[in-house]
């Protein structure tokens, strides 16, 4: 507890590769609320380690994308049952990463979020060398079990990473 | 069977291909119409498999070039819907367990489990929804000559918590698959009689499947037909309205108008009101997130047997982590996930039942709600 501050919490976590379920990496972190809930917490971390390369297959669907002859359009990743199909799951981690950033934007101590499904994606034809996605997304809270839809347009490049625009 | 793309190139490809259509009666998919194909334009065949080679060749001989859009049509249909054919026999040998299925489906399984197992199974009518479906509860026990205790469970008292249901029903199937061979649960309905209810919240699960895949509540109307659905498991008498709870129809954790203000709610009360002093067990199945939560949501103040709870509790998440090393965190609701107040759980120990726990089941959030169903084995086998 920081007075005048906010809160601040010390974590030590593990993080694990969601492809590969063998492969943990340590990690520590600290998190600061700021009074008032307005604005996002400020992180701050360390990993032990290096993440797995994933260059390969990020090159890959970079590629795929690029050479598409129609922009790509996608509704309801994963459907009803669960199920995403492969070509579509580098769209689904994408948005996953993305996600990640905007559910830290807005998280307060009393909200946790999770992606809870991405409702509508559309690509963008860009000019220049990034890849462009307009995604709707659905947000579930726990705390509130509301399910919040999240407008985002995610910019992206195997070698520049993600941007995201809310 | 095979869907093969085409552009004719010359009028005299057109005609041939048409020709080749008409002869073999091949399935037009683009264009509709055999006379609607126009050189130039994409043309879409699908050739009944014992066609295939030989439509192949008559292209080749008149150099008419294709490409192969569909290698295996019945691969791509199967892929794409869930087994009908099972579940349209309506036999338990035939119901795919590791799939999700409709109501309707579940409505049918139950009449054919008590059928093919009526020596120790019965369908009790529990109460009617607010849009007026029937709640059916299965009980199975073993004929004897003593009283039992019982074990209640329901399930999918949360619309889009789909693997409940799916979980009710695996158990379902264990027990009466395994109760000859399985001294467990031989020994278990000897003492025990066990009450399931498949699906609590029927109109919410049916209107998941059919409009909003997310749905929660029920789907009473609110505020003149404006506003849809109370929140059951906010819905009971165990410190209503308090804490944790909307009072606007507009949010996931409506209350309702006032504690077992929900058909649904008083139809399971009602019953477990009845048969309280012989209930055991008190079990409430619900998704995400990967617990076993004792009471109470409402206060922090711990159950008068809470040392007991917490002891078969996290003995039942040390069995189900044994499985497949899926860990399960335990505690009180109020202390490891959030305060609310009129819970089943909840109320169902302040009437007097001893254990009450609502399990929520996997995962932790990367699929959240929309589990997929290869998920659905796993899950059961080590909840079971």
């Amino acid at each position: 507890d920081i007075d005048g501050v906010g809160q601040k919490y010390h974590l030590e976590l593990v993080l694990e590769d969601l492809l590969d379920k063998d492969s943990t990496v340590n990690c520590t972190a600290e998190v600061l609320y700021h009074l008032g809930n307005n604005i996002p917490p400020d992180v701050q971390f360390t990993i032990e380690g290096e993440l797995k390369n994933a260059e390969e297959a990020d090159n890959i669907f970079y590629n795929r994308i690029k050479s598409l002859e129609k922009e790509l359009v996608a509704e309801n990743i994963p459907d009803s049952h669960g199920n995403v199909s492969p070509e579509m799951e580098p769209v689904h981690l994408l948005a996953w990463v993305a996600s990640g950033y905007v559910i830290w934007q807005n998280s307060t101590e009393n909200t946790k979020f999770q992606l809870a499904q991405i409702k509508h994606v559309k690509q963008v034809k860009r000019s220049d060398e990034y890849l462009e996605f307009d995604y709707t997304i659905l947000l579930h809270e726990m705390v509130s079990q509301e399910i919040i839809p999240w407008q985002m347009t995610v910019l992206w490049h195997p070698q520049h990473g993600v941007q995201v625009t809310q | 069977d095979q869907v093969l793309h085409i552009v004719p190139e010359t009028f005299q490809q057109v005609q041939h291909l048409q020709q080749l259509c008409s002869t073999l009666l091949l399935d037009l998919w683009k264009p509709q119409l055999s006379e609607d194909i126009w050189a130039g334009e994409d043309l879409h065949i699908r050739v009944p498999a014992p066609l295939v080679q030989e439509v192949k060749d008559s292209l080749d001989q008149h150099m008419i070039s294709y490409k192969v859009l569909i290698p295996d049509v019945q691969k791509l249909v199967d892929q794409s819907m869930p087994r009908e054919r099972s579940s349209h026999r309506q036999v338990p040998e035939g119901y795919v367990y590791t799939q999700y299925h409709p109501m309707e489906a579940i409505y049918q399984w139950m009449t054919q489990i008590q059928k093919n197992n009526s020596e120790l199974v019965t369908q009790h009518y529990l109460g009617k929804t607010i849009e007026n479906r029937t709640m059916y509860y299965l009980q199975i026990s073993q004929p004897s000559d003593k009283t039992k205790k019982i074990i209640w469970m329901d399930c999918g008292i949360h619309a889009r918590e789909w693997i409940s249901p799916a979980f009710c029903q695996w158990f379902v199937k264990e027990i009466l698959q395994n109760y000859k061979s399985d001294p467990k649960i031989s020994r278990f309905l000897q003492n025990l009689d066990l009450y399931i209810l498949p699906v609590l919240n029927i109109d919410g699960y049916i209107y998941s499947w059919e409009k909003d895949r997310l749905w929660r509540k029920n789907r009473s109307p609110h505020m003149n037909g404006t506003c849809y659905g109370t929140d059951l498991n906010r819905n009971f008498n165990s410190s209503w309205g308090s804490i944790g709870v909307s009072y606007n129809c507009s949010s996931e954790i409506f209350c309702g108008s006032g504690p077992e203000s929900e058909p649904e709610t008083r139809a399971v009360a009602q019953l477990i009101e009845r048969k309280k002093s012989d209930i055991l067990c008190y079990l409430t199945i619900h998704s995400y997130g990967q617990y076993i939560l004792t009471p109470y949501g409402s206060t922090t103040k711990p159950p008068s047997n809470s040392e007991e709870l917490m002891h078969v509790a996290k003995q039942a998440a040390a069995a189900l982590m044994g499985k497949y090393g899926t860990s399960y965190e335990v505690g009180s609701t109020s202390l490891i996930l959030y305060s609310n107040s009129g819970s089943s759980r909840d109320w169902a120990h302040t009437i007097g039942i001893p254990f009450s726990y609502t399990f929520e089941l996997r995962d932790k959030g990367t699929h959240g709600f929309v589990l997929p169903p290869d998920q659905i084995q796993p899950t059961c086998e080590e909840t079971m």
